[in-house]
């Protein structure tokens, strides 16, 4: 025993350097498989303190970019206010509130912090669980899609990007409804993305709107991701991959929505039910 | 004593400060991610203990981890940096040993000296970071790409941050 110490004692540099990389393993591998808020990120009230300060000084920097969106935004907003329809489709204004009934609520957030040049992106937003922010949730722009909501504090979240080699968005060609997982793949840079799995039949044309289908529990449909830049049918293969130019400039995010889908646990609820149903009467 | 212990505390909080405040900032595309911060291991005086070499790396990481949401990957990097310093060291020793004071630096040991030694040590914190954040050999030599542009870029802005720093200390 005494000399097992004594040679932990001789090798001490190596023994704390191993004991030191287990750490850092460990807080790795922890922060990936588990989807939790870890002690020690973004949204720890320290950095984000600062990381706020500084997005504030920096939100100065795109203000004229930042009021065109709104104005644009406010623009398109008004125009289907109902108002706007009064004087032609009168008939239809009663009947909208009993017919439709709403299925996705917005939370309008701000970017405190934004990283777009790594192979795995994410972004801290100033909204938690405090406004009803959980996991799993979509964050788009007016522009288009931008991520899902991966971890949240009391007062912030973070936000898996669509520029992270772990997102999966599942889309659709809008002219045609043919649909795909639209992923960032090595060699994308920072306004493309691949879009797998359109079937030949279809007839692509450069510039065709791609959108989100409607098969995620996360996202609602239609909205936009990007337009088809150019498209290959690797050999040997049925299918073509779509490079895709994504619609929202990830480097100028400045305000963004955060949408809760109010149906979500009934959908999901429902859907397991008829899995394990299924799995029974077998 | 005190006030190399003094100093190098300051140049803890300004690096890490420049690197999450400003060099986090600037964006040169995928392949081009500066990582400045390195320059606080490189530095550190001669006679430092091996043991506190791996907190301060541990620390340092950790640190910037916090800004990157890196968790821990950061910390890998500079750990394993802290581990391999004195054996580069030890390799670039001069003939005659180092000096009691010197400090690696250009100032006391000059360019050719401090581009060999900074640079094995930023390609190495690099090499490590990388292939952390990527997690997978797939993307090899994309990663490998990375790396080697990225660490130029470092050694860059390491080299003139090391002129700026010694005018000063001579006027003193």
């Amino acid at each position: 025993m005494r000399n097992l110490f004594l040679f932990i004692w001789r090798n001490y540099f190596i023994f704390l350097f191993l004991l030191l990389e287990a750490l850092c393993v460990y807080l790795i591998v922890q922060n990936n498989n588990f989807q939790r808020a870890s002690f020690v990120n973004s949204s720890n009230s320290i950095s984000a303190g600062i990381l706020e300060a500084s997005a504030n000084v920096k939100e100065y920097f795109y203000l004229k970019d930042a009021n065109e969106k709104l104005a644009k935004e406010n623009a398109e907003l008004r125009g289907k206010l109902m108002v706007s329809f009064a004087v032609s489709l009168n008939d239809i204004h009663t009947s909208y509130d009993t017919t439709f009934h709403q299925k996705y609520t917005f939370t309008s957030a701000k970017v405190v912090n934004n990283s777009t040049n790594r192979r795995n992106n994410y972004l801290t937003l100033n909204k938690g669980s405090k406004q009803g922010i959980k996991n799993n949730m979509a964050v788009i722009t007016s522009s288009g899609v931008v991520g899902q909501v991966k971890d949240v504090t009391d007062n912030f979240c973070t936000v898996m990007s669509l520029l992270n080699s772990k997102t999966t968005i599942s889309s659709k060609i809008k002219k045609d409804g043919s649909y795909g997982p639209l992923s960032w793949d090595e060699g994308d840079d920072l306004s493309m993305a691949t879009l797998h799995d359109i079937p030949t039949h279809v007839r692509l044309i450069p510039g065709d709107t791609i959108v989100t289908s409607a098969y995620s529990l996360t996202f609602p449909e239609n909205i936009m991701i990007g337009t088809v830049e150019s498209y290959v049918q690797k050999s040997g293969q049925y299918f073509y991959t779509v490079k895709v130019k994504l619609s929202t400039d990830f480097k100028k995010l400045s305000h963004v929505y955060i949408v809760t889908n109010i149906m979500k646990d009934e959908q999901e609820g429902l859907e397991k039910k008829s899995e394990t149903d299924g799995k029974t009467s077998q | 004593m005190v006030n190399t212990i003094g100093r190098n505390i300051i140049r803890f909080f300004v690096l890490v400060l420049v690197q999450v405040l400003v060099i986090k900032n600037i964006e040169l595309g995928r392949f081009v991610n500066p990582f400045v911060y390195v320059l606080f291991m490189i530095v550190l005086p001669f006679e430092t203990p091996k043991w506190m070499l791996l907190i301060i790396g541990f620390v340092l990481g950790l640190t910037i981890d916090m800004f990157y949401d890196t968790m821990g990957m950061h910390a890998a990097a500079c750990v394993f940096i802290a581990f391999v310093r004195p054996s580069v060291l030890n390799w670039f020793s001069p003939r005659e040993g180092y000096e009691f004071g010197m400090q690696p630096t250009i100032q006391y040991l000059g360019v050719p000296w401090f581009l060999s030694y900074s640079a094995i040590l930023i390609v190495l914190h690099h090499f490590v970071l990388f292939f952390i954040e990527v997690f997978r050999f797939s993307e090899f030599f994309s990663t490998l790409l990375r790396v080697i542009i990225s660490s130029i870029f470092t050694l860059l802005l390491v080299v003139v941050s090391q002129y700026l720093f010694n005018k000063k200390k001579e006027e003193e």
